[in-house]
């Protein structure tokens, strides 16, 4: 009789291309990261000032099984010891995410490895247990990156409550459109944060999007039309802008309401732990003021480290692994679905 | 030599499996359903069904454009990750000679259209009256370009692909020289005529034909909008308003179709 293998002993290979990295990696006991290859597209991109769909998918395809073997490499395993495949399958680029999905389903077919859909959302919630492995549901998260703003509290592994949403902007994209405007470029994100350290975060005030029926979502691009129409006026008035001051005033207001839509959240539905996702949770301006509100209410914080808080497929692989442990399964028919609700893979 | 073969560049998705010279077994779908969410399940069919030990493939063929992008993507995707977990190379094969390569010893040459949307064809014209000849190969030009080109050869020709239809107008109207339409089941691209097309290029070239999969490159013979726009604003010494998103996107976005043709046919293949 075969050896039945221990949870803790569990190999999931995963695999991320749903946006503009290519990634793969080795990942033991849902937990321990083996490998994290990521093969970064950042650099074509910003001769674009963006991500470029159709370029994304071609690089994918030219990148996907040296990252896959440079993941199996650096984790010292071959496919063989490899006890099920976890690839994102949404949300993200369409095009994208069929790159990784068709080749994960052609390894699983080939190897007759089981193999695991997972959702994006999911894997970025999910690098906080690989950043702190005494995690445990129930705990609330918010979600933040270029392409998603969720506050979510986690009832258990693969079962959530969406508390609240953006209505237009992901935060991210918010960064990435108010860094275009001052001439920052891309990618905005890390980039506003490193010239708000020189700026003043009260110089001006921006508005705080604020919506008016749920409490709990966001609205980033009214935020964000301030910005622009201030840097408009100030510019039909012929004065200079201070650069790190509009990046920290903006940085600040984005912070401000995310942090405290997070805390509101974490009172009413009595979450003594929060954690923080996603490639904004990368921003120091946000872990470190979500950081002390955590600290003045006496609420424990998570936030994984940077290289887990952007794409990778360590957590993809750690998502599966629950996901795996549970008995879930996708088909051979499984698909891309750019548009996936949280919860659904 | 046992070839596993993919075809998924166009509205056909598809595998065959060919064992010498005996076409053990072809799938192959021409329906809305998506790509993704068929090739794979039609290859487990086509495994099962052959009861093909899958250690025993030596290579797999796989068309490597042009077509529409995400469908080459799935098929190349699929076809690197077989490789990579079989450990075998892949046999890159030109999609509009596998059309081509639907007849054999026909009377006339051979040309293939495939509907490359902004007004173009790929195509290529192929002579398989002595032996299978590539007269063009294969390219992305406006259908009226290759009417000329057929004219100037002066030969009669065979039309086939989804595009013949498209362009049935422009070719009634100028092309001078004798022709005809391939009847549906040679018109279409064809997982078997992949597969035979990549026993013939083996046994003509040997391993030079055999690409490890981790290196396989799709041919999309055509770039990306984006890499139109930057070849335009490198031209133009533009490149920083490029990155600032802040170039006027008019001159080539009003040339051509407002949407990217990869965005279109994303939709219709995933």
């Amino acid at each position: 009789m075969a050896q039945i293998k221990e949870d803790k002993d569990i190999l999931i290979l995963g695999i991320e291309s749903s946006c503009d990295e290519t990634a793969a990696s080795v990942v033991r006991g849902g937990r321990e990261v083996l490998s994290n290859e990521i093969s970064s597209q950042i650099d074509i991109h910003t001769l674009y000032g963006g991500v470029v769909p159709e370029i994304a998918s071609r690089k994918h395809t030219e990148r996907i099984n040296q990252v896959i073997r440079a993941a199996l490499g650096a984790a010292d395993k071959t496919l063989d010891d490899i006890d099920a495949i976890a690839v994102t399958c949404g949300p993200g680029l369409v095009g994208a995410l069929l790159v990784g999905v068709s080749a994960a389903k052609a390894i699983s077919f080939a190897k007759d490895i089981p193999l695991i859909g997972v959702h994006h959302i999911e894997g970025h919630i999910s690098a906080n247990y690989i950043a702190a492995p005494d995690l445990e549901p129930p705990f609330l998260c918010l979600v933040v990156s270029g392409g998603h703003t969720h506050l979510v509290i986690v009832k258990d592994y693969g079962e959530y409550e969406i508390l609240g949403r953006t209505q237009d902007d992901a935060a991210g994209e918010a960064f990435d459109k108010v860094a275009r405007a001052i001439g920052l470029g891309y990618p905005g994100g890390p980039k506003i944060d490193r010239a708000s350290r020189e700026g003043n975060p009260d110089a001006m005030h921006f508005p705080r999007g604020h919506v008016g029926n749920a409490k709990y979502d966001f609205s980033f691009s009214g935020m964000k039309s301030a910005v622009l129409n201030y840097l408009n006026s100030e510019k039909m008035q012929g004065r200079a802008v201070n650069v790190p001051d509009v990046a920290a005033s903006f940085q600040q207001s984005v912070v401000e309401v995310l942090v405290s839509h997070t805390m509101d959240a974490a009172a009413e539905y009595h979450c003594d732990k929060v954690a923080l996702a996603g490639g904004v949770a990368a921003n120091s301006a946000l872990r470190k003021t979500m950081e002390e509100a955590c600290r003045k209410t006496g609420r424990t914080f998570y936030c994984p480290p940077p290289v887990l808080c952007t794409d990778n497929a360590a957590m993809i692989a750690c998502a599966g692994y629950y996901d795996y442990i549970r008995g879930i399964r996708s088909g051979l028919d499984l698909n891309a679905m750019p548009n996936l609700p949280l919860g659904q893979a | 030599m046992k070839i596993l073969a993919i075809e998924a560049s166009a509205l056909v998705a598809g595998c065959a499996l060919l064992e010498d010279d005996v076409l053990v077994g072809e799938y192959s779908v021409q329906h809305q359903k998506t790509h993704s969410q068929t090739l794979l399940p039609m290859m487990d069919e086509l495994k099962k069904l052959t009861q093909l030990d899958l250690k025993t493939v030596d290579a797999i063929a796989v068309t490597k454009g042009p077509g529409s992008f995400t469908g080459l993507r799935i098929g190349a995707a699929t076809a690197k990750g077989l490789g990579l977990a079989l450990d075998i190379p892949v046999i890159p094969v030109p999609t509009v000679e596998a059309i081509a390569y639907n007849l054999f010893a026909a009377d006339a040459l051979i040309c293939p259209l495939m509907d490359a949307r902004r007004g173009q064809v790929y195509t290529g014209i192929y002579d398989s009256r002595n032996g299978f000849k590539t007269v063009k190969d294969q390219c992305a030009v406006p259908v009226t370009e290759i009417i000329d080109e057929l004219n100037t050869l002066g030969s009669a020709v065979i039309f086939m692909g989804d595009g013949a239809k498209v362009h049935e107008k422009t070719i009634e109207e100028s092309l001078h020289v004798p022709h005809r339409f391939a009847p549906a089941h040679l018109c279409v691209q064809r997982p078997a005529s992949v597969a035979a097309l990549a026993m013939q290029m083996y046994r003509e070239k040997g391993d030079a034909v055999l690409v490890p999969a981790d290196d396989f490159r799709l041919e999309y013979l055509r770039v990306s909008q984006a890499e139109r726009q930057r070849q335009q604003a490198q031209e133009s010494g533009m490149m920083d308003s490029l990155a600032a998103g802040t170039l006027v996107k008019d001159t080539l976005a009003a040339k051509d179709t407002a949407k990217d043709t990869a965005a279109a046919d994303g939709k219709k293949l995933v």
